[in-house]
C-alpha cells in the first residue's frame, strides 16, 4: 500500500526545493544572523505559545461543555467556533479591527482609557488565537467525547471530586487529541499572516512575525525572503517532529 | 469517521466511484486551465491584455481600460494592482503580462535590467504627495511638522515601495529645512507603526481610523475618499514628484494591442482621464 504515500510528494516536495534552493545559494548562513529573521524568530515564538497557552486555557472548558452537554444552540455554539476557520483571515483581522480598533465597538472605550490595541503585540496574540483557537477546541471537544463518561461517573461515586476526576480520568484519556489540537493551533498561528498584517500591522520587533518578513523581504530580495522561508520550515518541522517522537501515538487501540 | 469500535455496518464508497468521482473533478480542472490558452489561439475576435500596475493606478487605469475596451470591442482587460516592487518581482518570477506600469522609474529600470521589457519605457504621469489623516484628525495633526510629535501612529510602505521611497525623499528635503530640524525624518520613523506593501494599504487604515496620518499620492484622494479624510498638501519644495513609465513586456501575447493600449495612454483622451483622477499629465 506504499503507493499512497505518493500526495506526500506534493505536499513536501515544494518546501523542500525553498530549503535545496536557499542552501545553494551560499548565503544562508549570513542571513540566519540578521536582526530581521532573529526579531521575527523570537516574536514568533513568544506569540505562537502565547496563544498556544490562551487557547488552552479558553478553549478546554469549552470544549468539555461543548462534549457532554446537549443545550438549547448547542448547534449555533458548534458552527461558531468553528466559523474563523473558514472566514478568510483578512476578514477576521477586519472583524477584529471593528470591535478593537479605535473606533471599534469595543475599542472606542478602551482607547478612553488610553489601552490602543491595533499595530500593537497584543494584537498580533489575539489575531492567532482568534484564527487558530478552533482547532484545539475541536480536537479537544473530540478527545472528550472519545473518553467514556460512564468512567467518569465512576470516579465520583467513589468520591472522586469533579475536578480530580478530569485531572486523573478525562484528561490522561483525551490527552492525545488535546495535544494534536494544540499542534494544530500552534502550527496555524505560526503560519498566521492575513489577520496580522491587518490588525496589528507590519513593524519590525513589535508584530513583524515569520510570516510578514518573509512577505516583507519579498519586496527588497527573493534571496532574504527564500532564507527566511527556510528558517521557517525547519523550525516548524524540528518542533512538529519532536512533538511525534515523544508523545507516543495512543489513538487508535486497535492498532 | 466510522472506526471499527463503532461497528462497521456500511460498506466504504465503493472504488469505482471514488475513481469517477476524481476523475471527474481532474476534468473540470483541466477544462479551467485550457479554456484560457484555446481563447487566445484559436479564437481570433477575443484578445486578453494583462496589465501589471502600481496599485495608485487603480482608478485611471480601470477607467482607461473600460474606454479601450469600448473602442476596441475584441479586448478583454485584466489588471493586477500592486506594489510595483512586488509586481516587478512577480514578474521576473516568470509572471506573464502584456504591459507593465510602475509608480517609479527604479522598478522600471530593474525590469529592463532583467531583460523584461519589449520596448522602451515612456513616462505617462505624474504624481504629487499630500499629507492625508482621517476626517476627525484623532492625532491632532494640522502642520506637516506635527508628524514630529511623539507618539503618533503613522502608516508608511517599506522603502522599497515607490510611494514608501518617494516620502523618504520629501521627509528628507523636510529636515533640510530649519523649520523641521535635522532630526525630522528620524523623529517622524519613529510613530511608523505599520509598513504596508502598497499606498493603498495606508489609505485603507487612515480611512477606518486606525492610524492618525499617513503619506499617500493626491491622486488618492478620491472624490469617494474625500469626504472621510482631512488633505494637508506638501509644498512643492518638500515633495517628491512622481513619475510613472510604461512599457511593453517581452511576454506579451498581442504586442500589437500592448502598444495600441500604451497609446491610448499616451494620447489626449487617455491623458485626460489621468488629469481627471488627479495625476498630472506627461503630454
Amino acid at each position: 500500500m506504499l503507493w499512497a504515500l505518493a500526495p506526500l510528494l506534493f505536499l513536501s516536495v515544494p518546501l523542500l526545493a525553498i530549503v535545496v534552493q536557499a542552501m545553494a545559494s551560499g548565503t544562508l548562513i549570513e542571513h540566519l544572523a540578521s536582526p530581521m529573521v532573529t526579531t521575527a524568530l523570537g516574536l514568533s515564538a513568544v506569540t505562537t505559545i502565547t496563544t498556544l497557552l490562551l487557547s488552552v486555557l479558553l478553549g478546554t472548558p469549552l470544549a468539555y461543555l461543548l462534549a457532554r452537554r446537549r443545550f438549547p444552540g448547542h448547534n449555533l455554539v458548534d458552527a461558531l467556533v468553528d466559523l474563523p476557520i473558514v472566514v478568510p483571515p483578512v476578514v477576521a483581522g477586519v472583524a477584529l479591527l471593528t470591535i478593537f480598533g479605535r473606533r471599534g465597538l469595543l475599542g472606542q472605550f478602551l482607547a478612553g482609557a488610553g489601552l490602543e490595541v491595533a499595530f500593537t503585540t497584543l494584537a498580533v496574540i489575539l489575531a492567532q488565537t482568534f484564527v487558530a483557537a478552533p482547532f484545539y477546541i475541536r480536537a479537544a471537544k473530540l478527545g472528550f467525547q472519545g473518553v467514556d463518561p460512564m468512567l467518569e461517573r465512576v470516579s465520583t461515586t467513589l468520591g472522586v471530586s469533579d475536578m480530580a476526576t478530569f485531572r486523573r480520568i478525562t484528561l490522561p484519556l483525551a490527552l492525545p487529541s488535546l495535544l494534536s489540537g494544540c499542534v494544530m493551533t500552534w502550527a496555524r498561528a505560526m503560519g498566521e499572516f492575513g489577520a496580522t498584517i491587518m490588525f496589528a500591522g507590519n513593524l519590525r520587533g513589535r508584530t513583524q512575525t515569520m510570516p510578514l518578513a518573509i512577505y516583507s523581504a519579498l519586496e527588497s530580495d527573493l534571496g532574504s525572503a527564500l532564507a527566511l522561508a527556510v528558517i521557517l520550515i525547519i523550525a516548524s518541522f524540528g518542533i512538529l517532529w519532536l512533538f511525534r517522537r515523544f508523545t507516543v501515538d495512543r489513538g487508535n487501540p486497535y492498532a | 469517521m466510522l472506526t471499527r469500535g463503532e461497528g462497521w455496518r456500511h460498506k466504504p464508497l465503493g472504488a469505482r466511484f471514488q475513481v469517477m468521482v476524481f476523475a471527474a473533478l481532474l476534468l473540470a480542472a483541466c477544462s479551467v486551465s485550457t479554456n484560457k490558452e484555446g481563447g487566445a489561439s484559436d479564437d481570433a475576435t477575443s484578445k486578453e491584455l494583462t496589465v501589471f500596475a502600481a496599485a495608485s493606478l487603480t482608478a485611471p487605469l480601470e477607467e482607461l481600460g473600460r474606454e479601450f475596451t469600448r473602442l476596441h470591442p475584441s479586448v478583454k482587460m485584466t489588471f493586477n494592482f500592486a506594489g510595483s516592487d512586488r509586481l516587478r518581482m512577480q514578474l521576473e518570477q516568470g509572471a506573464r503580462a502584456d504591459v507593465f506600469a510602475s509608480a517609479n522609474e527604479l522598478e522600471m529600470l530593474k525590469a529592463k535590467a532583467g531583460g523584461l521589457l519589449a520596448s522602451s519605457p515612456q513616462v505617462f504621469a505624474r504624481n504629487r504627495l499630500v499629507l492625508i489623516t482621517p476626517r476627525d484628525n484623532p492625532g491632532n495633526v494640522n502642520r506637516l511638522q506635527d508628524l514630529a510629535r511623539s507618539g503618533l501612529k503613522l502608516i508608511t510602505t517599506g522603502k522599497n515601495t515607490p510611494v514608501g521611497a518617494y516620502t523618504f525623499q520629501a521627509l528628507e528635503k523636510m529636515g533640510e529645512d530649519p523649520l523641521f530640524g535635522a532630526d525630522f525624518k528620524e523623529l517622524v520613523l519613529a510613530n511608523v507603526v505599520s509598513e504596508e506593501t502598497n499606498v493603498k494599504a495606508i489609505v485603507g487604515k487612515v480611512q477606518m481610523g486606525e492610524a492618525d496620518a499617513g503619506i499617500v499620492y493626491a491622486s488618492d484622494v478620491t472624490p469617494g475618499l474625500k469626504p472621510k479624510v482631512e488633505t494637508i498638501p506638501i509644498p512643492d519644495r518638500y515633495n517628491a514628484i512622481a513619475i510613472y513609465p510604461i512599457a511593453a513586456l517581452s511576454t506579451a501575447q498581442f504586442p500589437a494591442v500592448a502598444s495600441q493600449f500604451i497609446d491610448y495612454i499616451l494620447s489626449d483622451p487617455g491623458q485626460a482621464i489621468l488629469a481627471g483622477h488627479n495625476f498630472i499629465r506627461s503630454r
